[in-house]
Order: structure tokens, then C-alpha cells, then sequence
């Protein structure tokens, strides 16, 4: 489980978080959702460690990440598994490379264990034909897919996803969702997804904050959702005119 | 300051969480082969020039009957040790190796790359930046030696062929007295400015901030401020070294 509590940051005089507090419960896909540039990324960098929060404190089942020691804070990032915006696979590196890169780095397998490891993570994306190839000669949707069997590979216990679908078609998305969703229940770990993509939060969205202006403004489920009275919400899940058309008619 | 503040607190990340030391050994053979191997054409073909047109211009500025022509050889030794193989092969680097670092780092940063490392809990800057110094701090000397020997067998070939002087008087300019120390001055600079050139390259790579644009911009900066600090460092060093 991962606990978020009153959380505040400030770039040059601008409130990116206010006060923002949460938890994420183990064995579901959380999600963070809200329009551009209200501070959803932020707060997914900051959960993360690679923005140093100005007060608050986050805890990763009961350990204090923010007031952590090197060592601890080393610990609890090696429990960390990450699908970056870009994806962020090594490009001197093929498929097979990327993936086996936190087992060479962080662990003491021995080759043909990581090989196995490594096989089985890509075949579970269903990329196991792609190994050798290099980041750059497959496709976007393929390069988050590798992106997912290199955060799972080390048997992380905290997965986050930042904008898994963008730049994807909307096939591509749903299997990109269903394949976290998937992962999360199957292996049993605290997903943590930042989308301002719909389809995701109605199709994976467990348990879901809504932020708006650097603050939480909403938290429920995917079913919950659709019922809310909260403006800001309410105009951000009903931009689309067809959308809200037929809720109209509803 | 304050850049020379974050510049110095990178140096000494890069020896905090840093990790097994056979993953550094293959990192640094990696760079080794990206920074000398993939460098020698141009060293080959600058050094072998630089030598030459010293020559060339030796000859050229030797009008009085009373000063023999073997100077030219004494001339081209000197000026290739002290300052031409270490001080311009550095900046001929400078642009190349340079480049190439800042450029590395700073698209590594800008496509997540690094975060990807820090995430995983890898001192991303120890990692990075530890084996492109190291690298450098091994294969600069050499191709420094390199060098030397190719400018001097620049202007050997130089001053032959064009009938400056003959090859027994050009052995013998660069024999007349030789001082040994100003080989280890070229080293001890080749390393220093290796130093500076990895270091400051890294420093602007690593902390590229924006996009491609901002990639470019890097690079560029990356390698102008080196060739400050070379120039900086060359004075210095000659000031408080000769």
C-alpha cells in the first residue's frame, strides 16, 4: 500500500500540489486523472522520489520514503517498477537488454535465471518474438509493452504508469490497460496510473483521485464516476460533445 | 556560482551509491573504444597536418644564413610536446568526445532515460558520467602520445619532400637538447584537460533541461566551455609547472 499525506509543492511561487493526500491499496489499478497541467505527473514524480515534496510525507506499506536514509530510500525504489510517458527503454540497448537491465543491476542471478526471467516477462506482453530487436525498429505501442516487462521483470511491488496510452491508437490503449490490469491482479501489486485518457479510467479505474489545479478534488471508483456533482469533474469527463449528448439523453 | 556549485556536487555524487565495480569495468571499456578507437582518424589526420604546416612555417620564417635548418626539427619537437599534440588534440576533442557526451546525457535526460535509472534505484550520474571520465582519463594520454608522434613525423615528411631540410638534419633538430620532463608535462596536461573535457560535457548533458533544441544548445555549450577550461588550465599549468 502506498500512503500520501498532505502533500504540498511549489515551483518559482506556482502551487503544483496543495495538500494533496491519497492511499493506494494493494492488488488494484489506482489511477490519477485531471486535465494538462494539474500537477498529475508531479505528484506520480514525487511518489517516486524524482521531486522532493516541500512538506508532507509518503509511506510504501508503513515506511517513510520522504525521511528515509540513502539505504531504505535505495530499498524501497528497487520495489519500484515504472512505465515512463516515452517509455524510456535504453536505445543502445535491444528488447532482451532492456528487460534484463534491473536483474543485471539490482540482482545476483545467475545468467540462464535471468534468461528465463527475462523469456517469461516478454512472452507475458507477448513480445517474445521481438527480443533482439532494438527500440527503435518497433512500434510505440511495442516499445510500452517492453517498457511494462521491464518494470515487472525484478518483481516490483509498486507499479506506476505515467500516460500509458499516448500517442497510441485506441486498440492499442485498451490492451495496453488491460495488460496493467492484468499484471496488477495477477501478481498482486499497488498500480499506480496517470492517464487523462477516459477509455482507462472506465475500463481499469478501481479506485481513481481526480486533481485539478494542483489539488485532489475528487477520489472514488470507475462506477462512481459518471454520478459526480463536482463541476471541474463533470467538465472534464464531458468535453466531448458526443459524450455529453448522451448523457443528456440519459 | 551557482553552476559551478552543481557542477561540483555532481563530482561528488559520482562517488556516493556507486555500484559493483565489474559493471564500471565493462562501462569503461565500452567508452574506451567510443572515445580512442573511434577517435583516431581525426587524430591521425590533425596531428599529421599540425606537424607539417609547423614545418612548413618553420622553414618558411628561418631567413638568416646563421641559424642551421635542424632548427626546424627542434622547433616542431617543442611546439608538438608542449603545447600542439596536448592543447589543440584537446580541443580537437573538445568538439568531438565532448559533443558526443553532452549530447548522450542530455538526450538520455530528455527521454526519461535517466529517471528510468534513479527509479530503479541506480545512481544515475555514477553510472553515466564515472566511466566517460574514466574512459577519457585512460585514452587521452595515449592518443596524446599518439599525436606527437605523428606531428613530428608530419613535419619530418613535410620538410623532406619539400627540400627545407634533409632527413639527417631534421633527426638531428629534434634530438638537440631534448628534455625529458616536457613528456610528462604533455601527459600530466593531456590528463587535466581530459578531466575538464568529460566533467564539464557531462555536467551540461546531464542537466539539459527542454527538448532536441535544448539537446543542441548542450552540446554546443558543452563544448565551448571546455575549450575555456582547456585554455585556462594550459596557462596555469605551464605558469606553475615550467
Amino acid at each position: 500500500m502506498i500512503e500520501f499525506n498532505n502533500l504540498n509543492k511549489t515551483f518559482e511561487n506556482k502551487n503544483v500540489l496543495i495538500d494533496v493526500s491519497g492511499k493506494f491499496t494493494k492488488g488494484k489499478c489506482n489511477l490519477i486523472i485531471g486535465a494538462s497541467g494539474t500537477g498529475k505527473s508531479v505528484l506520480l514524480k514525487t511518489l517516486v522520489g524524482l521531486i522532493q515534496p516541500d512538506t508532507g510525507n509518503i509511506l510504501y506499506d508503513g515506511r517513510d520514503f520522504t525521511k528515509a536514509d540513502t539505504v531504505l530510500k535505495q530499498d524501497i525504489r528497487r520495489e519500484i517498477g515504472m512505465l515512463f510517458q516515452g517509455s524510456a527503454l535504453f536505445d543502445s540497448k535491444t528488447v532482451e537488454e532492456n528487460v534484463m537491465f534491473p536483474l543485471d543491476m539490482l540482482t545476483q542471478m545467475s545468467k540462464s535465471e535471468k534468461q528465463d526471467r527475462v523469456n517469461y516477462c516478454l512472452q507475458r506482453v507477448g513480445l517474445e518474438n521481438a527480443s533482439k530487436l532494438m527500440p527503435s525498429q518497433i512500434s510505440g505501442g511495442m516499445q510500452k509493452r517492453v517498457g511494462i516487462a521491464r518494470a515487472i521483470v525484478n518483481n516490483s511491488k509498486y507499479l506506476y504508469c505515467d500516460e500509458p496510452n499516448s500517442g497510441l491508437d485506441p486498440q492499442t490503449s485498451i490492451r495496453i490497460d488491460n495488460l496493467i490490469n492484468d499484471i496488477t491482479h495477477e501478481y498482486n501489486i499497488t498500480t499506480v496510473v496517470v492517464t487523462h485518457d477516459m477509455n482507462s479510467v472506465l475500463e481499469i479505474g478501481e479506485y481513481v483521485i481526480f486533481m485539478f489545479k494542483g489539488e485532489k478534488v475528487w477520489e472514488g471508483s470507475k462506477k462512481d464516476i459518471l454520478d459526480t456533482k463536482v463541476k471541474s469533474l463533470q467538465d472534464f469527463l464531458f468535453a466531448n460533445k458526443l459524450i455529453r449528448e448522451m448523457k443528456d439523453h440519459q | 556560482m551557482k553552476n559551478f556549485g552543481k557542477y561540483l556536487l555532481l563530482l561528488v555524487a559520482l562517488f556516493t551509491r556507486r555500484e559493483k565495480f565489474k559493471v564500471y569495468i565493462r562501462l569503461i571499456v565500452e567508452e574506451c573504444i567510443l572515445v580512442g578507437y573511434h577517435s583516431i582518424f581525426i587524430v591521425v589526420i590533425v596531428s599529421t597536418f599540425i606537424g607539417a604546416v609547423t614545418a612548413v612555417q618553420t622553414g618558411y620564417n628561418l631567413v638568416s644564413d646563421f641559424i642551421p635548418v635542424s632548427v626546424i626539427g627542434t622547433i616542431v619537437r617543442d611546439m608538438t610536446i608542449l603545447e600542439l599534440a596536448p592543447t589543440i588534440l584537446s580541443i580537437v576533442l573538445a568538439g568531438k568526445v565532448g559533443s558526443n557526451i553532452a549530447g548522450h546525457l542530455g538526450t538520455m535526460r530528455i527521454t526519461e532515460q535517466i529517471d528510468a535509472l534513479e527509479v530503479m534505484g541506480i545512481n544515475s550520474a555514477s553510472f553515466l558520467i564515472l566511466p566517460k571520465i574514466s574512459a577519457c582519463l585512460i585514452m587521452f594520454p595515449m592518443l596524446v602520445i599518439i599525436s606527437g608522434f605523428l606531428s613530428i613525423y608530419g613535419g619530418f615528411l613535410a620538410g623532406t619532400l619539400t627540400g627545407a631540410l634533409t632527413e639527417e638534419e631534421y633527426i638531428m633538430g629534434i634530438r638537440l637538447d631534448f628534455q625529458s620532463f616536457n613528456i610528462w608535462f604533455a601527459l600530466i596536461k593531456s590528463i587535466v584537460f581530459a578531466f575538464l573535457i568529460s566533467s564539464i560535457s557531462a555536467y551540461q548533458g546531464y542537466f539539459t533541461k527542454g527538448g532536441a533544441l535544448e539537446v543542441g544548445q548542450s552540446s554546443t555549450t558543452a563544448v565551448t566551455n571546455s575549450c575555456i577550461a582547456i585554455l585556462f588550465a594550459d596557462f596555469l599549468l605551464a605558469k606553475l609547472l615550467l
